[in-house]
């Protein structure tokens, strides 16, 4: 029992990713009909806004040591950062010690700023081609910009860790009247499932509840119609595409304390993510998140000893074996419409 | 009156003709002189680099390449000649290898097995390479290893810690200078022993490859002779980048050591991942909750940032060593580049030196002269104390370090500290041992 909880937790949170970015995924499809294999990569740039501020906010004045030597032998560079010395060692420290917080705040005006450019610069010239087309550039940009990141930031995964505050893990084990340790779970992926909810929740708020989304809903619906009204729906989808990309940037922010960002992260996300998608349904925000979570705990159970045992190298295989089911059941996915991608 | 009667059919014929003329003496004179593939014309001679220069290791590929560069040029007789100045031969005069310049080519290896092999051999073809060294996987070397042998080319392995390179899988033709899982096993269990006792109960997260299960099987069985009970050993998929339902288990499994069979991105993650967990923080049978990381990387390492404090490990060596030759390869590498070298950069130094000097000592560059001058070969002055090729199956041996996570790092590179040198005679082992069985070295191949 204690073993089921603790997969369904894990899979919450490995679900609050592929949510967030199948959500994007959908919502650039729904509104551009772009599939849009660069998503990952939008992923990947998050949680490098999230190292970038790291390494901003941790720019240094550097005075030689005169006792300390390095390995040279020669004089020990002695490095203190510029907040340190503005805001006193100790809020200084505080500050670097939040950084993967205060980068929400930072990547919210690069991601719309990047996702802007893809979308004016690249991707509108692709709106009247076959998906082929889209998928090949989208997929070209994708590895341009890991690359670009690579060489920025070498191969290796850099540290960036969460606040000091959120190291460790709780112990719901004890809570739920079950021996200490048996169910343990890290303190920042607990944060990462609430801050992945209330990101859907502000993107469904944002289309059901505002002006501006429910131009965007019914663009979706019927772009043609909305067009015939009088309303420039072009530019409200360049909108959606960058709060998009931001979306999938936040996803990115929030995950750099779980596992040390590296220029391939966006890639390993991506094509789960648009297994997501598609068993979810082409389109449908709510079928995404659905299927994202879904999927996410499916994972995790397969991982399980008890189940690897019986069905060796079923973690590695169910996703597309599940996905294979519902498409075969459901050939237009959980909550897929009709009309959608058949045209 | 001569009449010139060109026509554009009478024009290739002839061309191709001469053409395959001209072609065939210099590849019969090639074969007949020297007996081997490649033989060096003229006046310089070509080693062949082949590292990983894109994917996951492409940093420790580059660490690879700038050691290489370093070897050449100590070779040619540049800079202040690094280890060439400790190495217990003095064959090597900083006059290129028997007379002849080195040059170099470089190959991406993009750690896949067949782009592996694919860049060994333009290497060898077009490029003339007359040896092949480097890489940063077991499954590459391996691969890149029985390439080599066929075409009748010396492999100088760079890194590769499965058995399976001078186990199964050895060639006659290729050499590793690298240690291996058994010896990190062999290393590892009295230090373990000392500092966790032998009542424990260890549990195994490994990749799911060549290297990785070698690594189990070594470090299991040492430890389940001191003592240990082995929990579970549950294999991981190489493209893993999430842990966390690995991980989440192990408390609840009755373990109260982690040991991950994991390297690169895959250590760094699974590291991190059991690190949040906050398993170091937690009591289980009584016993403070432990985690090994058997084979350490530097390199590696600096991505799991402050969470490898405290936590043991093995590595080929490290830059704080403080014997003449490791500090004159520190110094060499650190003053041309600004930092310190990495052990895969030590390693395929020394393995571009051994293989310098084993043809400067042969002669020749005929693969079987070499092989003949590597095997057996002992030596010191390369930063490793004293060490033999062994014949039986071309695997170094040496010290091996036992390293923990440092608790307070004074710089970047600062990351890992030796607690414990093993000597040699501790991780040596017999060539027949069954852990090593299957598979025969074979005899040399020349080529040609």
């Amino acid at each position: 029992m204690d073993a089921i909880i603790l997969q369904i937790l894990n899979g919450l949170d490995k679900g609050s990713a592929y949510a967030l970015i199948a959500l994007g995924l959908t919502l650039i499809f729904g509104t551009l009909g772009v599939v849009n294999f660069a998503h990952g990569a939008l992923f990947m740039i998050g949680a490098f806004c999230a190292v970038t501020l790291q390494r901003i906010l941790s720019l240094s004045t550097v005075t030689l040591s005169k006792t300390e030597t390095n390995f040279l032998g020669q004089p020990a560079e002695i490095k203190t950062p510029y907040v340190e010395s503005w805001f006193g060692p100790e809020a200084g420290a505080a500050i670097i010690d939040w950084s993967v917080p205060l980068a929400i705040l930072f990547s919210i005006p690069v991601m719309i700023a990047i996702g802007f450019i893809m979308e004016r610069g690249l991707i509108k010239h692709f709106y009247k081609r076959p998906h082929a087309d889209q998928i090949l550039v989208t997929f070209g940009l994708a590895i341009v910009l890991q690359e670009v990141i690579k060489y920025f930031y070498g191969a290796n995964p850099i540290p960036t860790g969460a606040p000091e505050v959120f190291k460790g893990s709780f112990d719901f084990g004890v809570l739920l009247g079950f021996d200490p340790n048996a169910i343990i779970y890290p303190y920042w992926r607990l944060v990462y499932f609430g801050f992945s909810a209330l990101i859907i929740s502000a993107v469904f708020a944002f289309l059901q509840f505002t002006t501006f989304g429910m131009v965007v809903r019914a663009g979706m619906a019927d772009r043609e119609t909305v067009g015939l009204l009088g309303i420039n729906i072009d530019k409200r989808f360049t909108i959606m595409f960058g709060l998009a990309a931001a979306v999938a940037g936040l996803a990115g922010v929030m995950y750099a304390p779980i596992n040390s960002p590296n220029y391939h992260m966006g890639m390993d996300f991506l094509v789960l993510s648009f297994v997501v998608v598609v068993v979810g349904g082409m389109g449908s925000l709510p079928g995404a998140v659905l299927a994202g979570f879904m999927l996410g705990i499916l994972e995790s159970f397969a991982s399980m000893n008890e189940i690897k045992s019986l069905i060796p190298g079923i973690d590695q295989i169910i996703i597309y074996v599940v996905a294979i089911l519902i498409l075969l059941t459901r050939p237009r996915g959980l909550m897929g419409r009709k009309g959608v991608m058949e045209e | 009156m001569s009449t010139s009667n060109f026509t554009r059919r009478g024009l290739l014929k002839t061309s191709a003709v001469a053409g395959a003329g001209l072609a065939l003496p210099t590849y019969l004179s090639a074969a007949n002189h020297a007996g081997y593939t490649n033989a060096p014309q003229g006046d310089t001679v070509t080693l062949g680099f082949n590292v990983p220069q894109s994917g996951p290791y492409a940093d420790e590929g580059a660490d690879e390449l700038r050691a290489y560069e370093l070897a050449v040029e100590h070779l040619n007789g540049g800079g202040d000649g690094g280890m060439m100045n400790t190495f217990s031969s003095k064959e090597l005069t900083g006059n290129g290898i028997l007379g002849k310049k080195v040059e170099y080519v470089t190959g991406d290896t993009q750690t896949k097995s067949d782009a592996a092999r694919a860049s060994a051999k333009s290497m060898i073809e077009k490029d003339g390479a007359v040896m092949i060294t480097g890489g940063s996987s077991s499954g590459v070397a391996i691969a890149v290893q029985g390439l080599c042998q066929e075409a009748g080319i010396i492999f100088m392995a760079g890194l590769t810690h499965s058995n399976d390179t001078t186990g199964k899988d050895k060639k006659a033709n290729g050499f590793r200078h690298f240690f291996n899982g058994y010896m990190s096993a062999a290393a590892l269990a009295p230090v373990l022993k000392n500092l966790y006792g032998t009542d424990r109960n260890a549990y195994h997260l490994t990749a799911d490859y060549t290297w990785g299960w070698t690594q189990e099987e070594s470090i299991a069985a040492a430890t389940e002779a001191m003592g240990w009970n082995t929990v579970n050993k549950v294999r991981t998929p190489l493209a893993s980048t999430d842990f966390s339902s690995y991980i989440a288990p192990v408390l609840n499994s009755g373990a109260d050591v982690l040991v991950l069979n994991h390297y690169g991105g895959n250590m760094v993650n699974s590291l991190t991942n059991a690190v949040q967990f906050g398993l170091r923080d937690k009591q289980v049978n009584g016993k403070n909750f432990e985690i090994v990381v058997p084979l350490y990387s530097r390199l590696m390492a600096k991505g799991a940032g402050a969470n490898v404090k405290g936590i043991h490990g093995s590595t080929n060596w490290h830059w704080s060593l403080q014997d003449d030759a490791s500090k004159a390869f520190v110094k060499s590498f650190g003053t041309k580049y600004g930092f310190p070298p990495s052990q895969a950069a030590h390693t395929v130094y020394c393995q571009t030196m051994l293989y310098a000097d084993a043809a400067q000592r042969a002669g020749t560059f005929n693969p079987c002269g070499i092989a003949e001058a590597l095997e057996g070969f002992e030596f010191d002055g390369l930063g490793n104390g004293k060490t033999l090729y062994r014949a039986a199956d071309h695997q170094c041996f040496k010290d091996v370090l036992v390293v923990r996570g440092k608790e307070n790092p004074t710089s970047e590179f600062d990351l890992l500290e030796v607690v414990e040198v093993t000597p040699a005679a501790q991780v040596t082992y017999e060539p027949d041992h069954p852990m090593f069985a299957g598979g025969a070295l074979g005899t040399c191949n020349p080529g040609a």
